[in-house]
């Protein structure tokens, strides 16, 4: 396997002898078992000198048969290994990618988060006609940006087949944190059933992933614990909205083995390092639908970039890593004992694992998993806005004050009841200070019916130091400091029951022409989740400046988490001409339609 | 029995669910020969929502089904729909209660419309009186979760009928569930070849207990009770039949 791509693909063979040589000879079974990159002494100095991995790449894609989590399986390989090779690029550098399709269908490779000519960017459709069987498409753009960032596949659902990797950007100049070891941490979610059928079973049949729905003891056990009126009414919404409280994921661990550098809890891929040792964990969710919340138990962590841009420091216990996003967290372990890294799926319907440890063979205690929670009244509040007559919204009041007053439900009841007051009963006078003689809130100020304060679903606030959006400020201001000239609104849309998902109630197929921006026209653009579920929304080509009231520290991120009912908003600087895509990163969701088109012209 | 009326409807539908699935308007210059960056997949579901051996206290027992299948995109899909049995032991071919064909369209979140047609009789032979038939109907879920199937049916004769079905599914565990369920049928004439009555026709309400060892494939056992009345139950008591029935079941959910 590791082999074949050696002798067929020559300048793959640098990283993989790079990747494999910590590993000693005769270890070809383990090469084959472990992408090539996930060497488990990771990179001793990132500073390196003479980084040789890029400016030219050449990777191939196959289907072939591969173990994963001790499994012989078909999944999709990137020079051999699945998920696919590291690819290490440095900024300034002319990059030079030639991907050969050894599929038998279409192919494409989208560079996550980097900013290129939009013929570079790898959507079929829009940037290209795809790579075609047998072909090799050569990219080739100027990188422009450091940091950490990831690749995958554009054509269909070929991504949820392993069709990615990470990709990371060595600095030109020094950054603004020090490490003495890196370490790159891809999360992904692995199915053995094929991801058509995975995408029809949720088409043809609502809930069929979920094996945590309620049941009729979860009823009792509310009843005794909140009463009989509080618990009845509380379903009794849910009932009558024909919504279970909880869908969190749609596709769970009942089918996703959840990977962690192509390894699954059981196989525990150890990270090594040196007590004393500052490492830099970069990492990527590379998942095709879930969220993860990952933590270190013993370890503090301080997030130092988010989406490949660096940040200001932020220690944290635990951090919810949205699909498609990427955040750098600095540890420093002190003593020689291995350490657990856990990322619990968002719905605890199973975890990814690995062990960070001072040499190979530890384990530490798997962390107890949490219980699910049940979705509180701002995904009810956001699904139902629309239909919702006064009764209902006091019975939800009501409800909500009496009914939901217990453990890590009460924190969401609280900021839910906050954000319900601001976008429906107009507590907006704070921000009406900062509003401008436009009627538009200032340049970074956060949208009323943010919960920017918040980690999301499932998180109980007062456990651990959980990062969330508000806690990000760019570490140095970008250089675009101008007033948003206009503000585009999208709404993202849903029906459950059938599975369809979309911008402004239109799915892509049904939409006429792209968003436009104005070339070099900066925007800002408010999303509003509609639905109950959570949305990473990615724009291609350009950076998102999330407006978390940070004011000049504003962080600029490629994907944007929208909880259920938030309104996010984020600020733009249209400066790359061209199509560009513009989706929810949930593949099912953007193959469901949750897809558009933006035009810079 | 004219079959061919079924399938000259079902070609047309199948011609506009074709031309329904129509991709996004470019206006973001890709050359013709460019995939759509997404494309749209119809899709096929087919469900046996009730196949089961039905045991009644004095009538005859009986396989029985009730089935769906469909295939199209979100919005427009061709449904086949039937319900009918095989009374064991009558020496009779199997009977279609239902046959129907219709085209389907999604007319609100939780509804869709649907209309078509329909055919009553034996499945292979004229052992049981036949007919065709018109029929409209709304099938959804209705607040509180409850599955409803309404649907209006006029014969070739002009007879008009209705029914409406419900069911619900009670959640005991992840996978073991009691599905209450219910169908009421009306007439606004008598048709004595069909044993239907004018008026209230039967009520019929069943309890069944499920187990779902795949999201797809859940046996289950249950009981029902029936009940016929006014004309339909003078029409039954003429033919020998009783009019109030109560029985076991055992049986499959299966969904491909």
């Amino acid at each position: 396997m590791a082999s074949s791509s050696v002798i067929t693909h020559p300048l793959s063979r640098r990283q993989i002898l790079k990747g494999g040589a910590a590993l000693g000879l005769g270890s070809a079974a383990a090469l084959g078992l472990r992408p090539s990159w996930a060497n488990p002494w990771g990179r001793t100095n990132a500073y390196a000198k003479g980084v040789e991995e890029g400016p030219e790449v050449a990777l191939a894609i196959r289907r072939e048969s591969l173990p994963v989590a001790g499994q012989q399986t078909h999944p999709i390989s990137i020079n051999g290994s699945s998920p696919g090779p590291l690819i290490r690029l440095k900024e300034g550098q002319d990059a030079v990618l030639r991907v050969t399709n050894l599929l038998d269908e279409p192919t494409s490779i989208h560079w996550h988060g980097l900013i290129l000519p939009p013929g570079m960017d790898g959507v079929p459709g829009l940037s290209f006609a795809g790579i075609a069987p047998g072909e090799t498409f050569t990219y080739r753009f100027p990188v422009r940006q450091n940091g950490t960032y990831w690749y995958h596949s554009h054509s269909g659902l070929q991504e949820q087949l392993g069709h990615a990797g990470p990709l990371i950007i060595d600095a030109a100049e020094r950054e603004p944190f020090r490490y003495d070891r890196e370490h790159v941490l891809l999360l992904t979610d692995w199915t053995f059933e094929d991801p058509m059928s995975v995408f029809r079973n949720l088409k043809t049949a609502e809930g069929y992933y979920n094996f945590q729905e309620r049941t009729i003891a979860d009823f009792f056990a509310d009843v005794r614990e909140k009463g009989f009126a509080a618990t009845a009414e509380m379903r009794g919404m849910w009932a009558k909205m024909r919504m279970s409280s909880r869908d969190i994921a749609d596709v769970t661990g009942s089918t996703y083995t959840y990977l962690l550098n192509g390894h699954s809890p059981e196989e525990n891929w150890t990270a090594l390092f040196k007590a004393g040792e500052r490492v830099r964990l970069r990492v990527i969710n590379g998942s095709a639908m879930s969220y993860f919340d990952v933590r270190i138990p013993g370890l503090n962590m301080t997030v130092v970039a988010a989406d490949g841009q660096p940040v200001q420091p932020v220690p944290v216990d635990e951090f919810r890593i949205a699909v498609a996003e990427t955040y750098d967290v600095l540890v420093m372990p002190e003593d020689n004992t291995a350490y657990t890294l856990f990322a619990e799926s968002m719905d605890r319907s199973g975890y990814a694992r690995a062990t960070l440890a001072p040499r190979e063979g530890m384990a530490a205690e798997i962390p107890e998993r949490r219980q699910i929670a049940d979705r509180g009244m701002e995904a009810m509040g956001a699904h139902g806005m629309a239909g919702m007559d006064h009764s209902d919204m006091e019975s939800m009041d009501h409800a909500n004050m009496q009914g939901m007053d217990h453990s890590d439900m009460e924190s969401m009841d609280h900021a839910n009841m906050q954000s319900m007051d601001h976008s429906s009963l107009g507590g907006m006078s704070d921000e009406r200070n900062g509003m401008k003689a436009s009627g538009m809130l200032a340049a970074g100020a956060a949208q009323p019916g943010s919960r920017y304060d918040q980690a999301g679903i499932g998180i109980d606030p007062d456990a651990r130091r959980t990062l969330v959006y508000r806690d990000l400020k760019a570490f140095t201001p970008w250089t675009d400091r101008r007033e948003p000239g206009r503000e585009l609104e999208l709404h993202l849309t849903g029906n459950m029951e059938r599975y369809m998902w979309s911008f402004d109630g239109k799915k892509f197929s049904e939409v006429t022409g792209p968003l436009h921006f104005d070339k070099d026209e900066r925007l800002r653009l408010i999303l509003v989740n509609d639905t109950m579920m959570e949305h990473p929304i990615h724009l291609h080509g350009m950076w998102m400046e999330l407006e978390n009231g940070q004011g000049e520290l504003i962080p600029r991120k490629h994907t944007l988490n929208v909880k259920p009912g938030e309104r996010v908003s984020a600020l733009i600087t249209a400066d790359a001409e061209g199509s560009w895509a513009f989706h929810c990163h949930l593949l099912y969701h953007m193959d469901a339609g949750m897809f558009r088109v933006v035009k810079v012209s | 029995m004219t079959i061919n009326i079924p399938m000259t409807a079902a070609g047309a539908v199948l011609t506009m669910l074709t031309l329904s699935v129509a991709q996004a308007e470019d206006g973001y210059e890709a050359p013709d020969d460019w995939p759509s960056p997404m494309v749209e997949h119809n899709m096929a579901m087919a469900l046996f929502d009730r196949l089961e051996y039905a045991v009644p206290n004095k009538g005859d027992e009986a396989l029985v089904w009730d089935f769906e299948a469909w295939y199209g995109g979100d919005v427009n899909r061709v449904y086949l729909k039937s319900e009918g049995d095989n009374v064991q032991g009558d020496g009779e071919d199997a009977e279609f209660e239902s046959l129907e064909l219709l085209y389907s369209r999604l007319v609100a979140d939780f509804w869709e419309l649907q209309g078509g047609i329909g055919y009553q009789g034996g499945v292979f032979s004229d052992d049981h009186a036949e007919r065709t038939y018109g029929v409209v109907g709304l099938q959804g879920v209705m607040p509180y979760g409850i599955e409803t199937d309404l649907a209006l049916q006029v014969s070739d004769e002009g007879d008009v009928s209705a029914s409406v079905e419900g069911e619900y599914d009670l959640r005991l565990t992840q996978r073991l569930y009691l599905q209450p369920r219910t169908e009421i049928a009306v007439a606004a004439s008598e048709v004595e070849a069909f044993g239907v009555g004018e008026g209230l026709n039967s009520v019929r309400v069943g309890m069944r207990l499920g187990y779902q060892v795949t999201r797809r494939f859940a046996p289950y056992v249950g009981g029902y009770w029936e009940k016929q009345y006014g004309d339909t139950a003078d029409l039954a008591r003429a033919s020998g039949d009783a009019t109030e029935d109560t029985g076991v079941v055992a049986g499959v959910r299966l969904m491909f």
